[in-house]
C-alpha cells in the first residue's frame, strides 16, 4: 500500500460532496430528494473514510465504509419503503405538505 | 377522711357521664334526678369534709389518686389536696351549684335538650370541683380548662341563634388568653422548682426567690394573667355580659358564684408567691379599682337585666382583686363568699322573672312586679340589699366593709385606692336601687304569664336564707371580736396586717354607709321621685354620650374589634389561597410556559429539524476550534 | 419474626383481596379487614408480652431484630429492627388500618380490589419504614409506601385528584430523591472514614463528618423528612392531597404517613448527625413556631372542611418540630404523643368529614350549619375531637402538646411563648368548625340519619382512646421511655462539646 500524497484535496472533495448533500437535505421539498441527498453525505463520509484509511495504512477505514453501505442499503430500502408508505396516504412528496407531528 | 376525696368530684362525673350516655332516652324525672342527685352527694360530701375541717382547722387533706405523667422529675398526680382555702370553695360550689341544680330542674324543664343541659352542669361541677381540689397545676389547669368548656357550651347552649355562639366563642377565646399566660407562668415555676406540685412551690419560694425578685415578678404577672381572663377583670373583661346569652340558671352557677371566682382562688392559693412580689399585687388592687369603677358605670345605664347583674360581678370581682392587691386575703375569700351566695340568688331571681314575663329581658319594660311576684320580690330585695351594702343588717356590708377598711389601712393600702373603692361603694348602691325601682316599682307593663313553681321558690328561700346569715360569720373588729371565718382560714391564709392609721375603722364604716345611702337615693330621686328628669338630661349631648359609653361598656368590644379581630380576619382572608402554595403554583405555570415556548420548536417539518442539526454541529465545531 | 411476617402479612392481603374481587366485588374488603385486624392483635399481643422489656436498666437495645443479607457486595442486607418508638408507631399505623378499612366500607365501591390492594401496601410500606434499619432498605420501604398512595388519591379522590396526586407524587418524590443522596454521600463518607461501606443504622450512628459536608447531607434528610411532616414551607402538598384523596387516604395521610416524617427525623437525623442538628436547632424551632401559627391563620380562613383540618395538621407538626429540636425528655415524649394523638384527632376528623359528605354531597362548610339537632350523635364526637384538637386538657392532644411546649421552655423561651400563642388561634378555628358545621340557624336539608352502628364503633373508638391517651397517658410514655432516654444521652453527649443550655438544672 503507498499512501496517497493528495489527502487534503481527497478530504476537501468529501467535504465538498458532504456540504452539496447537506443543503440537498436542507433545501429540497420533494422527500426523494432528500433522501438522495442524504444518500451523498453517507459517500462523503465513506470517501473520508477510505481516504483517512489509506493515509494511515490502516484496513479500519475500509472496514467502515463497508459498514456505511451495508447501512446505507439498509436505510435506503426502509426509506423508500416509508416513502411509498407516504406517497400512498398523502399523494405527495412535499414534505412541507406533511408535517403532522409538531409539538 | 383523705380517702372521701375522690368521691367528690367522681359523683359529678358519673352524673355527666350517665346523662350524656343515655340522657336522650330518660324521661325528665329521671334526668332530674341524677342531674341534682350527683351534685347533691358531692355536697354532702363536702358538708363532712367541712365539719371535720370545723374541728381540726389545723388539717388537711390529701389524696393521689394516680400519677398522670411521669417522666424524669416531672410527675404530676391525679392528686387531690383540701385545706381550709379550698374548703370554702368547695362548700360554695357544691351547696349553691346544688341549689341552682334544684332550681334548674323547673327551669329547664320544658327544653328539649333538658338532658344535654344538665350533663354540662355536672360536668361543669366536677371540673370546678377538680379546679379547686388539684394539688399540682396540671390538675388545676385541667380544672381550669375543664370550667371554661363548660362555660362555653353553657354560653351557647341555645346552638341555633348564631350570637349565643358568638359570645360563646368570645368567652372562650378571651379567658384561653389568659390561660396561656398561665400555662406559661406553670412553665416558669416547673423550671424554677422542679415541681408542679403546689404545696412544695407555696414552702419553696420565700427562700428561693429571696434574692430573684425579678422571677417572682415575672411568675406572678403571667399567673396574674390567667387570673384577670378567667375572672373578667380589666383588660379581659368584656366577654362576661355578652355571657349573659346562656340559661339564667348557668349565669347564676358559672358567671356569678363559681367560675369567674377562679381567678381570686388561684391569687388566694399562691399569695405567697405573690406576697414576694409586691409591685405585682399593687397592680391586683389597681387592677381591681378599676375594673370595679368601669364595671359599675356601666352597669348603671344598662337595660338588660341579666347585663346589669353581669357588670355588676365584673364590679364585685373587682373588690375581690382589690383586697386581695392590698393583701386582705381573708377579706377577699369572704367578699367571694357572700357575694355567691347574694349574686347567684339574685340571677335566679331574675331569671325567674324573665321567665314569668315570657322572656322580657327589659328592665324598662317590667315594673310593677312587687305585688304580683312577692317571693321573688322580697328575696331579691334581700340579696340585693346585701349587694348594694345596706349597714348592718346585710351580708355584704360586712364583707365590702372589711375590703373598704383594709384598702385604706391594709399593707398596700393607700387612699387613691380607698376613694376609688368608696365611689365603687356608690355607684353599687346607685344601680341595685335602680334595678329595684324598675323592675319591682312602678306601673307594671308586662303580663306575669308563669310565676315560679316550688323547685324553683325553694332554692331561692334558701339562698335568701344563707345571704343574710352570712355576713355574721365575720364581723368588724370595732363591733366586738367574732371572726369565725377568717379564724378558720387562717391555717391557709396569713392575717391581714394593718398599718397605723389617723383615720378610724367606724369613720370608715360611716362614710360607706353614707355612700350606700347617697346612690340609693340618687337613683330614687331620678327613677322614682322625678323619672321626667332623665329624657331632658339626655338632650345634653355630653350625657348622651356619656350613657353610650357606658351603655356599650366603654367601647372595649369595638376596640378589641379593632385591634385584633378584623386584623386577624383581614389577614387569613387576603392569605386563604396560602401564598407559600402560590410560589409552588407559580413555579408550575413558570415550567408550563416553558415548555410551551420550546415545544414551538418541534414543528414537525423536517428541513427545519435538519437545520437545527447542521446549526449544532457548526456551533460545536467551531467551539472546539475556537477553544 | 414477627417483623417480617407484618409486613408480608399486609403484603400478602393486599395481594390476596386483588384477587378476590374476580370472586365477588365484597370479599376484597373482608379479607382487607381480616387482614389489618390480624396484624393489629399481632402487633398488640407482641406489646403487651414485651412490656416488662422497657427499662432504663440494662441499656436499652432493640426489642426484636431481623436480618438477611440481601446485597453483601454494597453492604445492603434486609435488616429490621423495632424499639419501643417503633412499636409505638407500628401499633398506630396497624390500629389506623384498621379504622382506614372500616370507614371505605361503604365509601368505596369501584375497583374495590384495587383500592384494599393499595391501602395495604401503604400499610407494609410505612410498616417498613418504622422497622428498616438498613438505610437502603429504609429508602425503599419509603418508596413503597409512596405509590400506592398515589394511586389512592388519583383513582378515587375528588374532583381535582390529578392535580392532587401528582403534587403530592412530586414533593414527596423529588425530596426523596434528596435523601437517596444524602443516603449514598452518608455510605460513602462513613466507607471513606472506616474502610467498611454499609448501609447499616448502628454502624453508621457514629459517623463524624467534615464541616460543610455532614451539614448538607443532614438537610437532605431533613428536608425529605420536613416534607413528609410537612413544615412549612414544604407544606404546598398537604391541602390538596387531604382534600381530594378518599377518606381512608386522608386518614392514613394525616395518621400516619406524616409520622413518617417525624419519626426520620427521631430515628435519622438526630442520632446520626448531633452536631449539625443542634447548629440548626434555633431556625428549626422558627420553623417549627412559624408553622404552628402558619397552619392556625391558614385553618380559620378555609371553606372546604378537609382542606380546614389539612392546614390544622400543619399547625400540629409544627408542635413536633419544635419539640424535636428542644433535645430534651420531656419534649421528645410530647413528640411521640403528639405523633399519636394527632393522628387519633386528624384521623377522627376526616373520618367526621367523610361521614358528613356521604350525607349531603359537600365539604363546603357555609353551606353546613345547625346539624346538631339533626346527628347531636355526630355533633357530640365532632365537638369532642374538636376540643382534643384546641388541646383541651382531659385529651391526649394537651399531653403531648404540653410536654412540647414545656421541654422547649427550658431552652427556648420566646420559642414557646409564641407557639403557645397559637393556642389561642387553635381554639378559635377549632370552635369556628363547630360553630359552622353544627351549631347555628338549620339550613335546608332532608331526611339526615346520625350514625350507623358502623360509625359509632370506630368514633367511640377513637374517642375513648383519645381520652385514654389525655388520662392515662403513662403506658406510651412507659414504652417510648427507653428509646428517647437513649436518644438524649447521646445528645447530651454531644452538647457537652459543642452547646451550651441557656438553662441550668437547679
Amino acid at each position: 500500500m503507498n499512501t496517497p500524497d493528495n489527502i487534503e484535496s481527497i478530504l476537501l472533495l468529501a467535504a465538498l460532496l458532504f456540504c452539496i448533500g447537506m443543503a440537498g437535505v436542507m433545501i429540497r421539498k420533494n422527500i426523494l430528494f432528500m433522501l438522495l441527498s442524504v444518500e451523498v453525505m453517507l459517500n462523503a463520509s465513506g470517501l473520508a473514510f477510505i481516504a483517512a484509511g489509506a493515509y494511515w495504512g490502516q484496513p479500519d477505514g475500509q472496514v467502515m465504509f463497508l459498514f456505511i453501505l451495508a447501512m446505507a442499503a439498509a436505510e435506503v430500502s426502509i426509506g423508500l419503503a416509508l416513502i411509498l408508505q407516504i406517497y400512498h396516504l398523502h399523494r405527495s412528496l412535499d414534505i412541507d405538505k406533511i408535517k403532522e407531528m409538531n409539538g | 377522711m383523705s380517702n372521701l376525696l375522690w368521691l367528690l368530684p367522681a359523683f359529678p362525673f358519673l352524673g355527666f357521664v350517665l346523662l350524656t350516655a343515655i340522657g336522650k332516652r330518660l324521661s325528665s324525672r329521671h334526668v332530674a334526678l341524677i342531674g341534682v342527685g350527683s351534685i347533691t352527694l358531692a355536697g354532702i360530701v363536702s358538708l363532712i369534709l367541712g365539719i371535720s375541717l370545723l374541728q381540726h382547722p389545723l388539717e388537711h387533706y390529701s389524696h393521689t389518686l394516680w400519677i398522670w405523667i411521669d417522666i424524669g422529675n416531672f410527675q404530676p398526680g391525679m392528686g387531690l389536696y383540701v385545706d381550709t382555702l379550698a374548703m370554702v370553695f368547695l362548700f360554695v360550689i357544691t351547696v349553691v351549684g346544688a341549689l341552682i341544680h334544684v332550681y334548674a330542674c323547673e327551669f329547664m324543664e320544658k327544653d328539649p335538650d333538658y338532658s344535654r343541659f344538665m350533663s354540662c352542669m355536672n360536668l361543669f361541677v366536677c371540673a370546678m370541683l377538680l379546679l379547686v381540689m388539684a394539688d399540682n397545676f396540671l390538675l388545676l389547669y385541667l380544672g381550669w380548662e375543664g370550667v371554661g368548656l363548660c362555660s362555653y357550651m353553657l354560653i351557647g347552649f341555645w346552638y341555633e341563634k348564631p350570637a349565643n355562639g358568638y359570645a360563646a366563642r368570645k368567652a372562650f377565646t378571651m379567658t384561653r388568653l389568659g390561660d396561656i399566660s398561665l400555662a406559661i407562668g406553670m412553665m416558669y415555676l416547673f423550671y424554677e422548682f422542679n415541681s408542679l406540685n403546689i404545696a412544695k412551690i407555696v414552702a419553696l419560694a420565700p427562700e428561693q426567690w429571696a434574692l430573684q425578685p425579678q422571677t417572682a415578678l415575672i411568675v406572678t404577672l403571667l399567673l396574674l394573667g390567667g387570673a384577670l381572663g378567667k375572672s373578667a377583670q380589666f383588660p379581659l373583661h368584656n366577654w362576661l355580659p355578652d355571657a349573659m346569652a346562656g340559661p339564667s340558671p348557668v349565669s347564676a352557677l358559672i358567671h356569678a358564684a363559681t367560675m369567674v371566682t377562679a381567678g381570686v382562688y388561684l391569687i388566694a392559693r399562691m399569695h405567697a408567691l405573690f406576697e414576694l412580689a409586691p409591685a405585682v399585687q399593687g397592680l391586683i388592687a389597681i387592677i381591681g379599682a378599676v375594673t370595679l369603677l368601669l364595671a359599675g358605670f356601666s352597669a348603671l345605664v344598662q337595660y338588660d337585666i341579666k347585663r346589669v347583674l353581669a357588670y355588676s360581678t365584673i364590679s364585685q370581682i373587682g373588690y375581690m382583686f382589690l383586697a386581695l392587691g392590698v393583701g386582705a386575703w381573708t377579706a377577699a375569700i369572704f367578699h367571694f363568699m357572700v357575694h355567691a351566695f347574694f349574686k347567684a340568688l339574685l340571677f335566679l331571681a331574675a331569671g325567674a322573672i324573665i321567665e314569668a314575663l315570657h322572656h322580657e329581658h327589659n328592665m324598662f319594660r317590667m315594673g310593677g312586679l312587687k305585688s304580683k311576684l312577692p317571693l321573688i320580690f322580697w328575696t331579691f330585695l334581700i340579696a340585693s340589699a346585701s349587694l348594694a351594702a345596706v349597714p348592718l343588717l346585710s351580708a355584704g356590708f360586712y364583707s365590702k366593709d372589711q375590703i373598704l377598711w383594709y384598702t385604706l389601712a391594709g399593707q398596700y393600702g393607700n387612699p387613691v385606692l380607698y376613694s376609688m373603692a368608696l365611689v365603687g361603694a356608690l355607684l353599687t348602691a346607685a344601680y341595685t336601687a335602680r334595678m329595684m325601682l324598675l323592675v319591682f316599682w312602678g306601673q307594671a307593663k308586662s303580663q306575669v304569664l308563669r310565676p315560679p313553681g316550688t323547685r324553683m321558690s325553694l332554692p331561692l328561700i334558701i339562698l335568701a336564707l344563707l345571704t343574710s346569715l352570712a355576713g355574721f360569720l365575720e364581723f368588724p373588729h370595732n363591733f366586738f371580736h367574732f371572726t369565725p371565718f377568717s379564724d378558720f382560714l387562717n391555717s391557709s391564709l396569713p392575717l391581714t396586717s394593718v398599718k397605723e392609721q389617723g383615720f378610724s375603722e367606724g369613720i370608715s364604716q360611716v362614710l360607706a354607709a353614707v355612700m350606700t345611702f347617697v346612690g340609693a337615693y340618687i337613683a330614687y330621686y331620678f327613677y322614682h321621685l322625678r323619672p321626667n328628669l332623665l329624657p331632658v338630661l339626655k338632650e345634653q349631648s355630653w350625657l348622651l354620650f356619656l350613657q353610650q359609653l357606658w351603655l356599650k361598656g366603654w367601647y372595649f368590644d369595638q376596640l378589641y374589634d379593632f385591634l385584633w379581630v378584623r386584623p386577624f380576619q383581614w389577614i387569613t382572608a387576603k392569605n386563604k389561597e396560602d401564598v407559600i402554595d402560590g410560589w409552588y403554583s407559580s413555579l408550575t405555570s413558570a415550567t408550563r410556559t416553558m415548555s410551551d415556548s420550546l415545544s414551538l420548536l418541534q414543528s414537525g417539518s423536517l428541513r427545519w429539524y435538519v437545520m437545527g442539526m447542521v446549526l449544532g454541529a457548526i456551533l460545536l465545531l467551531s467551539l472546539q476550534i475556537l477553544l | 419474626m414477627i417483623l417480617l411476617s407484618l409486613i408480608v402479612l399486609l403484603m400478602l392481603g393486599g395481594a390476596l383481596s386483588y384477587l378476590s374481587e374476580r370472586l365477588n366485588p365484597y370479599a376484597p374488603r373482608w379479607v382487607a379487614l381480616l387482614t389489618t385486624l390480624t396484624s393489629f392483635v399481632l402487633v398488640i399481643i407482641f406489646w403487651l408480652g414485651h412490656y416488662h422489656r422497657f427499662t432504663l436498666s440494662p441499656a436499652p437495645n432493640w426489642l426484636e431484630e431481623f436480618r438477611l443479607e440481601w446485597i453483601p457486595t454494597f453492604g445492603i442486607s434486609f435488616h429490621l429492627a423495632i424499639d419501643g418508638l417503633s412499636l409505638i408507631l407500628l401499633a398506630l399505623t396497624c390500629f389506623l388500618g384498621l379504622l382506614a378499612v372500616l370507614c371505605s366500607w361503604r365509601e368505596i365501591q369501584e375497583r374495590t380490589g384495587f383500592f384494599y390492594f393499595n391501602l395495604l401496601w401503604i400499610l407494609a410500606g410505612v410498616a417498613g419504614v418504622f422497622m428498616a434499619i438498613d438505610l437502603f432498605l429504609f429508602y425503599f420501604f419509603w418508596e413503597i409506601m409512596l405509590i400506592p398512595m398515589y394511586f389512592l388519591i388519583g383513582i378515587w379522590g375528588g374532583h381535582k385528584r390529578v392535580y392532587a396526586a401528582y403534587k403530592f407524587f412530586i414533593f414527596t418524590q423529588a425530596s426523596g430523591l434528596l435523601m437517596l443522596l444524602s443516603i449514598l454521600g452518608l455510605y460513602y463518607s462513613h466507607g471513606q472514614l472506616t474502610g467498611h461501606y454499609t448501609f447499616n443504622y448502628t454502624e453508621l450512628l457514629g459517623t463524624t463528618f467534615s464541616d460543610p459536608r455532614g451539614f448538607w447531607l443532614m438537610m437532605g434528610f431533613c428536608i425529605a423528612f420536613a416534607v413528609k411532616l410537612p413544615l412549612i414551607p414544604f407544606h404546598a402538598w398537604l391541602p390538596d392531597a387531604h382534600s381530594e384523596a378518599p377518606t381512608a387516604g386522608s386518614l392514613l395521610l394525616a395518621g400516619i404517613l406524616l409520622k413518617t416524617g417525624a419519626y426520620g427525623l427521631l430515628r435519622f437525623v438526630l442520632p446520626i448527625f448531633p452536631v449539625q442538628a443542634m447548629e440548626i436547632a434555633t431556625p428549626a424551632m422558627w420553623l417549627g413556631v412559624t408553622g404552628v401559627l402558619y397552619g392556625a391563620f391558614l385553618a380559620f380562613s378555609q371553606t372546604d372542611l378537609k382542606r380546614l383540618i389539612a392546614y390544622t395538621s400543619v399547625s400540629h407538626m409544627g408542635f413536633v418540630m419544635m419539640g424535636l429540636f428542644a433535645f430534651n425528655e420531656l419534649a421528645l415524649q410530647g413528640v411521640v404523643m403528639q405523633l399519636i394523638t394527632h393522628a387519633i384527632s386528624t384521623g377522627a376528623l376526616f373520618l367526621l368529614a367523610g361521614m358528613l359528605k356521604e350525607r349531603l354531597h359537600t365539604r363546603d362548610i357555609g353551606q353546613m350549619g345547625g346539624l346538631w339537632t339533626r346527628m347531636p350523635q355526630l355533633g357530640t364526637l365532632g365537638l369532642v375531637f374538636a376540643l382534643a384538637s384546641l388541646g383541651l386538657p382531659g385529651f391526649g392532644n394537651f399531653v403531648a402538646e404540653f410536654l412540647i411546649l414545656l421541654g422547649s421552655f427550658e431552652a427556648h423561651r420566646w420559642h414557646t411563648v409564641i407557639a403557645a400563642l397559637g393556642l389561642v388561634f387553635s381554639a378559635v378555628y377549632s370552635l369556628r368548625i363547630v360553630q359552622k358545621i353544627f351549631l347555628g340557624p338549620q339550613n335546608r336539608y332532608g331526611v339526615l340519619a346520625d350514625f350507623t352502628h358502623r360509625e359509632r364503633l370506630m368514633m367511640g373508638i377513637l374517642a375513648i382512646s383519645i381520652f385514654w391517651l389525655g388520662l392515662f397517658p403513662q403506658p406510651v410514655i412507659h414504652t417510648a421511655r427507653p428509646a428517647i432516654v437513649k436518644l438524649v444521652e447521646l445528645l447530651s453527649k454531644e452538647s457537652d462539646t459543642a452547646y451550651q443550655p441557656y438553662y441550668e438544672p437547679k
